[in-house]
């Protein structure tokens, strides 16, 4: 166990969140800088096929904890292992991918080990002396800072999509070692109960494409509740869930996911998990596509560094026209149909 | 229930941060209370008029860091108190966690200590979790829903808000929690709430009071930058037909080579 770099593997009951692979493409990128290679930590119960997985995308080694109480992602077992076996390899740096989980993990095995953290880093740079500079969007983005940790273990969460995920190559090699719990149940003071799945789709935070609705989507007049909504409320409601069913045909032509902004959330028109903005999921697609949407700055704060950014509102004034490449003036009930029809036929599905 | 709620001073949302020589700077916005940290006071405020108790609003920060604790008074904690020390100027996420962790030990016999998601100036997400792990507390974070509370069997059965939908968690008391905004809207402060927030005495505190070394930081910002600005024209497609427009932007779209 000499290698200096370490990256966390985060996944749900074995299923692996993407952003852990692009976690360990952090780590390969490191190589070379401090000692060794890079050691991938996968903690769970039933999981042993992960750490194949991890070497194929790039780990040198693989600790591996297999345990019916790492079944649930829980701080308490999952720290004090972390912690304890970073105590006894002295690593150097330690990567997590920023997810619910990770920062949570991240969190507490730098209390433990009592060095700082830097959470939701977008780039790494590398001194002579072996500091890492990571860079870190502050004030929702509207500041970048290169923010250092003097501690001599560097903890520090990567925020998602900021590394591109490597390429797995089943034919490459690692060990494997087998680690066991540091706390046995006794000692924990939580227990998981059950989980209350979302609705399937493809996650906001790990999307390429985008397609967002605000307050716009529920304005159309035209459109005729059926009779027995008669308040009024709920008749813009209804009005708002014909708008994003526009918006959800187009993100599935694109293979993308649906957001919103908050007032739309705070309207109920959908979900608060579908919130993008300061108070909601920082997101960088590749194309964000905003329906109906004015472009307020705490919304930008959550998508402004979307690669190409499309505008759909009736307003010519609207902010949101500052940010986006393309725009289209106009009604989204009117424009959205015929552009998921143009993009479904050349997408040829 | 003894109940605390940590609440921190930040520039509000609305305002332009920006970097001037070197520095950042928010101009005249004003200070707020952590829209976070809202919610992790209508929790503390809901569980007391369900429970009973007091609940206590800290805060680290300068002087001026009771501006932010007026509005926990307003809607309705009992007390506040500020932590305030030259010896605290920068505090690191890990720092302000000891800090925290030993005025809630000050506060004595707490059984729920509440915390934002995350404060909105550095996003950092990890205060309430280090608190826990230093007290040795169940950490309950990102909670949505608090489905019970048993004084007597001394447990909180809480529902987190995780990427793949909702955690259904138990743990022992004492625990510290993390709201998110799915708990509810908190409360606006009501007008009597104001008037006895306004001639509140708030106590400082010191690091000295706490019993501790004052906890050193190692994570800082070396430089703080004003972000490359966006170069974008927008270009407004326009055409003779919605269909004509709708090809034209779809080609634009296929272009970017971004599907
Ligand atoms: C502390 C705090 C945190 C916040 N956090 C967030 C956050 O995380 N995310 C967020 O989004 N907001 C957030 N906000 C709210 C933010 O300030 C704005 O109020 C919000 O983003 C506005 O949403 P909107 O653009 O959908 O609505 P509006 O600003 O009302 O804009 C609606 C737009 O739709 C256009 N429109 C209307 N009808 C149509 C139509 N038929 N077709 C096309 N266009 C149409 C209009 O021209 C208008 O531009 C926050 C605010 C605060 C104070
Ligand atoms: N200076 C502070 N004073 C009181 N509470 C704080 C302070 N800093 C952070 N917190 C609490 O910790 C939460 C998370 O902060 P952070 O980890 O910095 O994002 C905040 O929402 C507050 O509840």
């Amino acid at each position: 166990m000499s290698n200096k770099i370490w990256v966390y593997i985060d996944h749900f009951q074995g299923e692996v969140l993407p952003t852990s692979w692009e976690i360990v493409g952090a780590g390969l990128e490191l190589k070379g800088k401090f000692g060794g290679g890079v050691t991938a930590l996968v903690f769970g119960q039933g999981i042993e096929n992960l750490a194949q997985t991890a070497i194929h995308h790039g780990a040198d080694e693989v600790l591996l904890a297999d345990d019916t109480s790492l079944n649930d992602f829980r701080g308490e077992p999952f720290a004090s292992l972390f912690s304890r076996l970073a105590k006894d390899a002295k690593p150097e740096v330690i990567l997590f991918p920023t997810t619910t989980r990770a920062r949570e993990l991240a969190a507490m095995v730098a209390a433990d080990l009592d060095v700082g953290v830097l959470t939701d880093v977008t780039a790494l740079d590398v001194q002579e002396d072996g500091r890492i500079v990571a860079t870190k969007p502050v004030y929702a983005g509207k500041v970048l800072s290169k923010v250092v940790s003097s501690s001599p273990i560097q903890v520090i969460t990567i925020r998602v999509r900021a590394f591109p995920k490597p390429k797995a190559d089943e034919a490459r090699g690692g060990t494997i070692t087998r680690v066991k719990p540091a706390i046995g149940e006794g000692e924990i003071t939580t227990r998981v109960v059950e989980y209350k799945k979302a609705e399937e789709g493809v996650s906001l935070v790990d999307a390429g494409v985008i397609v967002s609705g605000g307050r716009g989507v529920s304005n159309n007049p035209g459109l005729e509740p059926p009779s027995d909504i008669t308040d009024e409320r709920e008749q813009e409601i209804w009005r708002a869930r014909q708008g994003f069913k526009l918006i959800g045909d187009l993100a599935r032509v694109l293979g993308g996911a649906v957001g919103a902004s908050r007032a739309a959330v705070d309207a109920g028109y959908i979900p608060y998990s579908n919130q993008v903005g300061q108070t909601g999921k920082l997101v960088s697609p590749d194309l964000y596509i905003a329906c109906g949407i004015s472009g307020a700055i705490q919304h930008q704060a959550g998508m402004r560094n979307s690669k190409v950014i499309v505008a759909v509102n009736t307003d010519p004034e609207a902010p949101i026209f500052k940010l986006a490449r393309y725009g289209v003036v106009g009604n989204l009930f009117a424009v959205l149909p015929p552009l998921t029809e143009a993009l479904k036929k050349r997408l040829g599905k | 229930m003894n109940i605390v709620v940590c609440v921190k001073q930040v520039p509000d949302t609305a305002a332009r941060v920006v970097v001037e020589d070197g520095r950042v700077n928010w101009g005249e916005a004003e200070l707020v209370l952590n829209p976070w940290d809202e919610y992790a006071v209508e929790a503390a405020l809901r569980v007391s008029e369900e429970h009973g108790g007091p609940v206590t609003a800290i805060s680290i920060g300068g002087g001026e860091a009771k501006e932010a604790l007026k509005p926990a008074l307003a809607m309705g904690c009992s007390q506040a108190i500020l932590i305030s020390d030259p010896a605290l100027k920068t505090l690191d996420s890990l720092a302000t966690a000891k800090v925290l962790a030993a005025a809630i030990k000050k506060v004595g016999g707490v059984d729920l200590a509440f915390f934002g998601r995350q404060a909105v100036d550095a996003d950092n997400g990890v205060t309430a979790s280090q608190v826990a792990r230093i007290l040795g507390w169940s950490a309950l974070t990102l909670v949505s829903v608090i489905s019970s509370l048993d004084e007597q069997g001394r447990s909180i059965r809480v529902e987190r808000s995780i990427e793949e939908g909702r955690q259904v968690t138990e743990g022992h008391l004492p625990a510290v929690l993390s709201m998110v905004k799915d708990f509810g809207e908190p409360r606006y402060p009501s007008f009597m709430g104001i008037r006895k927030a306004s001639k509140a005495e708030i106590p400082v505190w010191t690091v000295g009071d706490l019993g501790i070394e004052p906890p050193t930081s190692t994570v800082s910002w070396s430089e703080v930058m004003n972000p490359p600005t966006r170069e974008v024209t927008c270009e407004i497609i326009t055409g003779d037909s919605l269909e004509a427009m709708a090809e034209s932007l779809a080609g634009k779209i296929i272009a970017e080579k971004v599907l």
